[in-house]
Formats: structure tokens, C-alpha cells, sequence
């Protein structure tokens, strides 16, 4: 789900970089406030463990394939919400910074799609609530919370990644980077990630489930005390909704993206008058909005175009249409392989001469 | 080698290009990173159907590979991770975008063609700026830049600290997972059986030594924020430098050289 800088244009990217950034002066000053700010070598052994984490191949039983672990949910409910997103910053970082997944300039954008969601949003409105809640109280306390730790790791994992997937498709969207329209870059990103959301919900469950079972302080909001509650609940029900509630929850997203994309458009663009959608920089035609003024607009359009207006109608935004163009990109390219030859000679004069 | 070592020898490779020696190693860290700002800023502004604009900014890597004498095959080896999600998106590009844009005697080239092929350009150019400055910055330097943009210090720590372990951390359980594939031969990653103990026995153990790290830390006189020796100034070079490069970038922005190089020759 890493964004390269080529996916996002100069005003998203900075628009995400305003985003990221606030959150993590946000996360720091509360961090300073509470003096947690000791905890960073803590913080930071445990960012350098999901980041080599993340390269661990998980077996799926039944399948051949692998899956791997997503750090935003199990860093947060290690180290907190605030510890965990600078943590997760600094893996993106990282990555971006010597292994080239994502890019400098997409680094805000893919903080807020991987780190934001899965740190904040994971862990105030999924974690933290269910660690709370009193939901598979009748198993008993310690079976009880572990079920809640898997219940939460795989909701949140599921949740967030439907997020990201779908802030994906919008930056790019809003870059106009690609013509592929609104809903099918939806329907083709947010199935996909459910399965991935699923699979990293239930690598996440584990390792928290044995931190849990190993060393239960360390886990964020986990109860440790025996609360005795009266819920009857049977485990196998508890499982079977507990599987309805991940699919409803995550699969929605995904369900409204693939069945019903116009549904969505029209909320984004469809009902907004076409200055707001110009000002926005969206494309109506790009988009594919379905509405009755956009279908009768693009029935009278089908009759006077031959052509949709693209472009190549004004002649002075695509400077590189014109044959000269090409030629020039020849010259250039040409110029650049002297560039190289000269640095060779030079190089290799270099090394006649130390010798 | 598992996927493991290989992330070990890529990223001990950066640190060796780090510590050559060239014109481009002995700029500021703090201009190189903002020249590369600019340059990828520049790049992703170009329009879409922009192609001949945009080759002529990749002159400025060529450039530095040139000058600092860093490999290129590296840098080509980390497009793998980049291309495919550029090239998913861009790849419909031609299939929806088919309005006929140029024509080369007989071929017709549509607007979707050059929009992918401007948008793959794009990723590589941006891809050659940010690794050349990694591999031509090393890590604690780039930190040092970092903290004179006023980057907060605590993330420039956690990033340098981060970096340390993530080494350390990532040999550890190549090991692991060597050890574990000796003894599971056959299975092709983590059973299910082991996916919580495994990493999980690594993260107890790690969190308790992060503990005892950090006290003695203080011990030797660890207070908030680290000092940065052997720093390079900014110097009026570095100065020229920066503003000179960025100056060029905005030309090549507004001015399509190409453009103009080919009207020479063809009318």
C-alpha cells in the first residue's frame, strides 16, 4: 500500500504532509506531557522489530500462500497510541529512506493511510472500547479478554486497512494520476485489502494474544483483574458473531465500493454544483458521475464530439504533442549518455592516475 | 539468503555508498535534502501528457550518478518495489485515455500512452533523487539536517535510533528464521501453531533489554536530545548550490527544452 511520489500531486502530498505532521506534533506534545518521552529506546527496539518483522512469511493454512503482519494495531496496543504512531513513522521512513518503498514526497500520505489509521483509529475506536467492553465475559475473565485482544486485532487490522485503501484511491484520485475511474480503483483496492486486513488481524491477534498470556502488563487497556461477570455467551456463538461483526464491518466498505460504486460518487461528487467540483480539481467526466443532468450533459456531449474534449484541444498545456518534442526527448537522452561517457573517462583518468 | 539478509546487505550497502568520497558527499546534507525536495516537486508538477518536458529532468541524476560515482544497477534494483503499484495505476491509462495525441508517420500514439509513460518516468526520476541522496548522505547526517529544519528532536532520536536497531533486530530473526526452516524443513513460512511465539518471544526479550538500554543511557549522560558531531555547515557553496539547482529546475519546469532543441532540427 505504499505510495510512490509519482502516484500523488504536489498539493495532496503536501495536503497529507499538513495531516501527518499535525498528528505527530499532536502524539509528541502529549507524549512530553506525560514524561513519556523515556520510553523512546523502548519505542524505537520496537519499531526496529515490526519493521523486520514485516518480512516474516506466515504460512495461511488451506492455502499455499503467505501473509504478512501490519504494525499500526500491535504497536499501539503495545506502546500506545501516540509512541505507536511516531514508531510507525519511522518505519515508513525508513522504508522510503533506503529500501525505496514509497517516496519522500508521498511520505505524508502514506504516514496518514498506514500509520494514522491503524494507530489512532484503530486504537481509540476499536481497541480501547472493546478492551473495555464486556463482550465475551461469560468465557470467563482470561479466555474473555483473550477473545477480545483477537476480536479487536482483527476488526481494527480489517478496519484500518479498508481505510487506508480506500485514502488511497482518493489521493490518487484527487491527483488525477490515473483515468482508471472512481468507483472500479475502488472495487479493484478495497476486496483485496479485506482479505490482507484479515490475514494481518489474525498474525496481529496472535502475537498479542501470547503477549497477553506471557506478560499482560504490557498490553495497553488489557484488564488484568478477574472480573467475575454474568454474560452467558457459548464460545461457538461468540465466534460466530464475532466473524459477522469483522465481515460487516470491513466488508462494507468493500460491498459498497463493488456493488454499488455510483452510490458513493454520487455522495462525493454527484451532489456538489460544478463549481465546487471544478474548484476541487475532480473531472466529472473521470469520475463517471452517474446523475440525470450528467447523463443528459453527456448524451448531448455524445452527439456534438466525435471526440471526448481532451487536452489535445487547447494546444499550449501539452507542450509535448508535437514531433519536435520527440526529437528533443532524443537529444536529451543523447546528451545524457555523454554525461555518462564523460564520467567514465574522467573516472577511469581518476584511477590511471592513483595507480 | 532469506528476505531477511537481503534487507541487511541493502541497507549495508547504502551506509558503504555513504562513506565514499565525491563532490556530492561534501555538499551540506541539509542543501542536498532540499534541492531533492525541489526536484521531485518539480517532477510530479509536470503535466501528464508532458513526456518531453519531463526527459529533460533526467539530466540532473544522470548528473549526479556521474559525478558522485554511485552505481545506477543499485538504484535500478530498488524499482521493484516502486514500478509495480506505478504501473498498476498507470497501466489503465491507455485502455481509458485513447484520444489520439501524436502521430509518428504511421503510429498513432494516445493520450493514455503518454500519460503511462510520463507517469513511469515520474516514479524513476523521483526514485534516482531520493536514493542518491541516501546513498550519498549517511543516516546520522541526514539527522543532523533533519533537526536544522526544526524537524522535532524526538522523531529525528527515534529515527536514529530506530535505524540502529532495526540491523540488529532484523539479523535476529533471519537467524530465527533460518533456525526455524532447519528445523521445519518443507514448510514454506511460519506455521500457524508458532505465528504468536514467534515474534512475540523476540518482543518480550527486546522489550526488556530496551529497558536496561535505556538506563544506561543515562547513565552516560543521555539528556532528551543527542549532539551531533562532525556536522557540516551550510556554506555559501551549499547556498549556491541549492538555490543555483533549484532555479534550473523551475526553468526546465516552464521552458520545455526539448521542445526547443527539437524545433531546431525539425520545423
Amino acid at each position: 500500500m505504499h505510495m510512490a511520489d509519482a502516484l500523488l500531486a504536489p498539493a495532496v502530498a503536501a495536503t497529507m504532509y499538513v495531516a501527518s505532521g499535525t498528528a505527530a506534533g499532536v502524539s509528541i506534545h502529549k507524549l512530553k506531557k506525560d514524561d513519556d518521552a523515556q520510553k523512546l529506546p523502548t519505542m524505537a527496539v520496537t519499531a526496529a522489530l515490526v519493521f523486520a518483522g514485516q518480512m516474516i512469511n506466515y504460512t495461511i493454512p488451506g492455502t499455499g500462500s503467505s501473509g504478512h503482519m501490519c504494525g499500526g494495531m500491535l504497536l499501539s496496543a503495545l506502546l500506545g497510541p501516540q509512541a505507536g504512531f511516531l514508531s510507525m513513522i519511522v518505519i515508513l521512513a525508513i522504508q522510503c529512506l533506503f529500501f525505496a518503498d514509497g517516496g519522500l514526497m508521498a511520505l505524508g500520505a502514506n504516514v496518514w493511510n498506514m500509520a494514522f489509521y491503524g494507530c489512532f483509529v484503530g486504537y481509540y475506536l476499536i481497541w480501547r472500547p472493546m478492551m473495555h467492553s464486556r463482550w465475551f465475559a461469560g468465557m470467563g475473565a482470561k479466555a474473555g479478554q483473550r477473545a477480545r485482544i483477537i476480536a479487536a486485532s482483527v476488526i481494527g487490522c480489517v478496519v484500518t486497512l479498508q481505510l487506508g485503501a480506500f485514502s488511497v484511491v482518493l489521493e490518487t484520485s484527487l491527483s488525477g494520476i490515473t483515468e482508471l475511474p472512481f468507483g472500479a480503483f475502488m472495487a479493484l483496492m478495497q476486496p483485496i485489502h479485506l482479505a490482507i486486513g484479515l490475514v494481518e488481524g489474525l498474525i496481529t491477534a496472535a502475537v498479542l494474544t501470547f503477549v497477553y498470556e506471557s506478560r499482560p502488563e504490557l498490553l495497553r487497556e488489557a484488564d488484568m483483574t478477574d472480573g467475575a461477570v454474568s454474560a452467558k455467551r457459548s464460545l461457538k456463538a461468540t465466534i460466530v458473531i464475532l466473524a459477522a461483526v469483522a465481515l460487516v464491518v470491513g466488508g462494507g466498505l468493500s460491498l459498497l465500493a463493488s456493488e454499488n460504486p455510483d452510490g458513493l460518487e454520487w455522495a462525493l461528487f454527484g451532489n456538489s454544483d460544478a463549481g465546487y467540483a471544478e474548484n476541487m480539481g475532480l473531472d466529472e467526466d473521470d469520475f463517471g458521475v452517474e446523475s440525470r443532468a450528467a447523463d443528459t450533459a453527456a448524451a448531448i456531449q455524445e452527439k456534438t464530439a466525435f471526440l471526448p474534449d481532451y487536452a489535445f484541444a487547447n494546444s499550449d498545456t501539452p507542450a509535448g504533442t508535437s514531433v519536435s518534442g520527440v526529437v528533443g526527448a532524443a537529444m536529451v537522452a543523447a546528451v545524457a549518455v555523454l554525461i555518462c561517457l564523460a564520467g567514465g573517462f574522467f573516472r577511469k583518468k581518476r584511477a590511471a592516475a592513483a595507480k | 539468503m532469506n528476505k531477511m539478509e537481503k534487507a541487511l546487505r541493502e541497507l549495508s550497502e547504502m551506509d558503504e555508498l555513504a562513506a565514499h568520497a565525491s563532490p556530492v558527499h561534501g555538499l551540506c546534507p541539509t542543501a542536498k535534502l532540499l534541492t531533492a525536495i525541489a526536484y521531485i516537486l518539480t517532477v510530479v508538477s509536470f503535466n501528464k501528457y508532458d513526456l518531453s518536458g519531463l526527459s529533460v529532468m533526467l539530466l540532473y541524476p544522470v548528473l549526479l550518478f556521474q559525478v558522485s560515482g554511485i552505481p545506477v544497477r543499485t538504484c535500478f534494483y530498488k524499482l521493484r518495489i516502486v514500478l509495480p503499484l506505478v504501473m498498476a495505476v498507470g497501466l489503465f491509462n491507455p485502455i481509458f485515455d485513447r484520444a489520439p495525441m501524436l502521430t509518428l508517420g504511421t503510429v498513432v500514439v494516445s493520450g493514455g500512452v503518454v500519460s503511462m509513460l510520463s507517469l513511469m518516468l515520474k516514479g524513476l526520476l523521483c526514485l534516482m533523487v531520493s536514493f542518491l541522496l541516501m546513498a550519498t548522505t549517511p543516516i546520522d547526517a541526514l539527522c543532523a539536517a533533519l533537526r536544522r529544519l526544526h524537524v522535532p528532536g524526538m522523531l529525528v532520536t527515534l529515527l536514529l535510533l530506530t535505524y540502529r536497531y532495526v540491523g540488529v533486530m532484523t539479523e535476529e530473526l533471519a537467524v530465527m528464521t533460518d533456525a526455524y526452516h532447519l528445523r521445519a524443513p518443507g514448510q514454506k513460512g511460519i506455521h500457524i501453531s508458532a505465528w504468536g511465539s514467534f515474534l512475540g518471544q523476540l518482543l518480550l526479550r527486546s522489550m526488556d533489554r530496551a529497558q536496561e538500554l535505556y538506563s544506561s543511557m543515562l547513565l552516560r549522560g543521555y539528556h532528551e536530545h543527542f549532539h551531533y558531531v562532525d556536522f557540516k555547515p551550510f556554506t555559501f557553496s551549499d547556498g549556491l548550490y541549492t538555490v543555483g539547482c533549484t532555479a534550473a529546475f523551475l526553468l526546465l519546469r516552464f521552458v520545455n527544452v526539448a521542445q526547443a532543441l527539437g524545433g531546431l532540427i525539425v520545423r
